[in-house]
């Protein structure tokens, strides 16, 4: 399906790149964040990925693991991941502080499909941590507005205290040519001004859309897919518009280690972007 | 095609010029009837006499643990310690069909240089062979073989035609020219083709690979995977004997008293519970049923719809290997809807009387 290889060692796609981490601080109880550059400056500058791709980070001595970039490729030279702590690699990647150094190799998987995305309308949906890898492609439709329609966001977290990129997304809240609507499922704060409810409760505030134009990202836990799904399909998008980026128990990144592999696909270079038709079509992807 | 005639025994000594310049690996008797790729030391070992070999030729190429490479504070340092000159002689037809599919999974995309590396280090000689009860390669169309080899050697009566299948190849021919003999005679052609036709009658097992991926599509709900599930140990041996089967896993081994790790890879197999785990404990394939789908679909149905053939060889190992009798053959006839005397079958029986 998908065969290009723009990983940064070209001669070896297993060999990490040093890098040096910039910036990091929590997100939320659990997640944190890193601002990352390769300790390289060629390789830095030269790092091209698209929105939806992940990276291999790895820590001496802990292990190796798949990670979606959140940052955009519009805003080069930086790249920028949230991470939860999960187990082995996340509990050592928490412990790292400002300047210590990972190794990252990649970019991998298809990315979302951009170019074919230009010219339409993009609705976000992102629950939780499906926030990491859809901000990607959130600020690189901001930072190239004009190739794009209408653009609206859909944000939901449990409680305000765990909605990650909150200051950020009340920011882009401001801007005219984005609706940006958040809701969390329990206000537990008291303060919490926006919408109280699961994500589709947001919704109704999405008028006047016109499906064949419109492209619609999904990301969040397993159990919102299903719900989500449903009032997308019943706006009428069409199935293969519907793009959502899943997960899998991932050794390589690179199509080899069979760890990823769903009927004969391997999710780490057919996917991680996958559109609504090929989840009807492929029995165990959802 | 250039082809030669080699003298028996004139065989021994072509390899020991051959192997002053690599490591010469072919097939030894290990256990009773059980064989072997093996480095050679001593010529007489090598028994040509052998059906298939306990492990495929991938152990050569992809060791089933080996280092990729050493992380430590300063950088990587790439590890290529176990690709060395090679000379693999004695492998079968269906096994070099075997490595040609490796090379285009490991060459797909993004090329893995462990793989690649040791695959270019390696002299192919290939020698002809005869069916068992349990070969399939007539069926997949892997019982001969027309490239992936530096030379091949059919055995005649008391010669060796050899195909040169490469100029590394021909150059092999060059290093004793004295002993090849560019005269084929009508009487050797004729022992070659008797022996071809007599071959071709001796396979016993016939399976329609090309109604497979239709079947697999049609059955994939069918209960007669909860069946093998029900009987499969678990036990991932299927993948480590299967030619074909490339999944690993990655290894971080921290050194004593160094800030550093080896960074290293060994087999995996998609038959253990362990496979498809993600974080916080949940498995997107846990139940053995589902496992065995997965390796079936990518034997009998993945590579036919991509490349029109199957990416099964039809090498027998996993026949010969499984305790429980699951084995292409045996899932093959099963979604045929043939009526099966195996051991998951009897099991089920026993289970719902
Ligand atoms: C394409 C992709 C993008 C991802 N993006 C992000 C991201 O942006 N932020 C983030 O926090 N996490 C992300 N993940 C999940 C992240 O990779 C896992 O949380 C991480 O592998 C856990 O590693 P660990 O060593 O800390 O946990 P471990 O100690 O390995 O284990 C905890 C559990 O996680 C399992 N596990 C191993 N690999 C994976 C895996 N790839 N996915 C899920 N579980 C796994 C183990 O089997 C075990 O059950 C992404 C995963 C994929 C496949
Ligand atoms: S599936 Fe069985 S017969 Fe086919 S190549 Fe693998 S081990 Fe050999
Ligand atoms: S199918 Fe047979 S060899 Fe494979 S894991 Fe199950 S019991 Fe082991
Ligand atoms: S992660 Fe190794 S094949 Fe996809």
């Amino acid at each position: 399906m998908n065969g290009e290889n723009k990983c940064i060692n070209q001669t070896n796609p297993y060999l990490p790149e040093a890098a040096r981490i910039v910036r990091t601080y929590p997100l939320t109880e659990d997640v944190k964040y890193f601002q990352v550059r390769l300790v390289d400056m060629e390789k830095a500058i030269s790092f091209k990925y698209s929105p939806g791709q992940f990276a291999m980070i790895s820590v001496l001595g802990a292990g190796e693991a798949p990670f979606s970039i959140s940052s955009t490729p519009s805003r080069p030279s930086l790249l920028e991941f949230c991470i939860r702590k999960a187990g082995t690699v996340t509990n050592a990647i928490f412990k790292l502080k400002e300047n210590d150094h990972i190794g990252i190799r990649g970019p991998y998987g298809n990315g979302f499909p951009i170019e074919s995305m230009h010219g339409k309308d993009i609705i976000i949906v992102m629950g939780g941590l499906g926030a990491a890898p859809l901000r990607s492609v959130l600020l690189y439709c901001l930072d190239n507005r004009d190739l794009f329609g209408r653009v609206a966001l859909l944000h939901g977290a449990k409680r305000p205290a765990e909605m990650i990129f909150r200051e950020e997304f009340f920011a882009l809240k401001e801007r005219k040519d984005l609706e940006c609507y958040l809701t969390v499922d329990a206000d537990d704060t008291g303060k919490w001004k926006e919408n109280i409810g699961v994500v589709t409760t947001l919704f109704p505030q999405l008028k006047d859309i016109n499906p064949s134009k419109t492209f619609a990202i999904v990301c969040g836990p397993p159990v919102m897919y299903k719900f989500v799904l449903k009032e997308l399909i019943k706006l009428n998008i069409p199935k293969n518009q519907i793009l959502m980026t899943l997960e899998r128990r991932m050794k390589c990144g690179v199509g080899k280690c069979g760890h990823c592999a769903i009927d004969y696909i391997y999710t780490c270079i057919d996917g991680p972007v996958f559109t609504y038709w090929d989840v009807i079509h492929m029995k165990e992807l959802i | 095609m250039k082809i030669v005639k080699l003298k028996k025994e004139n065989l021994f000594p072509f390899l020991e010029s051959l192997s002053k310049e690599a490591d010469l690996w072919a097939p030894v008797q290990k256990y009773e009837n059980k064989h072997s790729f093996q480095l050679i030391k001593d010529f007489s070992q090598i028994d040509l006499k052998y059906t298939r070999t306990i492990l495929p030729p991938k152990k050569l190429f992809l060791p089933p643990t080996f280092n990729m490479f050493l992380a430590t504070e300063q950088g990587y340092e790439e590890d290529f310690s176990h690709v060395t000159k090679k000379i693999l002689f004695g492998i079968h037809p269906c096994d070099i069909h075997g490595l040609l599919i490796l090379d285009r999974f490991f060459q797909h995309v993004f090329d893995d240089p462990y793989y690649s590396k040791a695959r270019q280090n390696t002299l192919i000689l290939g020698h002809s062979c005869w069916p068992d009860e349990n070969c399939m390669c007539k069926s997949t169309n892997t019982h001969i073989i027309e490239e992936g080899y530096d030379l091949f050697f059919s055995e005649l009566e008391t010669a060796y035609l050899v195909w040169i299948g490469s100029s590394e190849g021909d150059d092999c021919i060059r290093i004793k020219p004295g002993i090849f003999d560019e005269d084929i005679t009508d009487e050797d052609i004729q022992i070659y083709i008797k022996w071809h036709n007599e071959r071709d009658k001796a396979f016993q097992v016939d399976i329609n690979f090309i109604a497979m991926p239709d079947l697999m599509e049609l059955k994939y709900e069918n209960p007669l995977w909860e069946k093998l599930g029900d009987a499969c140990l678990a036990c991932g041996s299927c993948s480590n004997v299967c030619p074909t089967c490339n999944c690993y896993n990655v290894l971080d081994k921290p050194l004593l008293n160094k800030y550093a790790s080896e960074i290293g890879r060994c087999w995996d197999a998609c038959t253990l519970e362990s496979y498809s785990e993600v974080a916080g404990g949940e498995n997107f394939r846990e139940k053995r049923a589902q496992r065995l789908k997965l390796w079936y679909t990518h034997k009998l149905q993945a590579y036919i719809s991509k490349y029109g053939k199957p990416a099964c060889v039809g090498c027998g190992r996993c026949a010969s290997t499984c305790p429980v009798d699951i084995n292409v053959q045996t899932v093959a006839k099963a979604l045929e809807g043939k009526d099966m005397d195996t051991f998951w079958n009897r099991l089920s029986k026993e289970v719902t009387k």
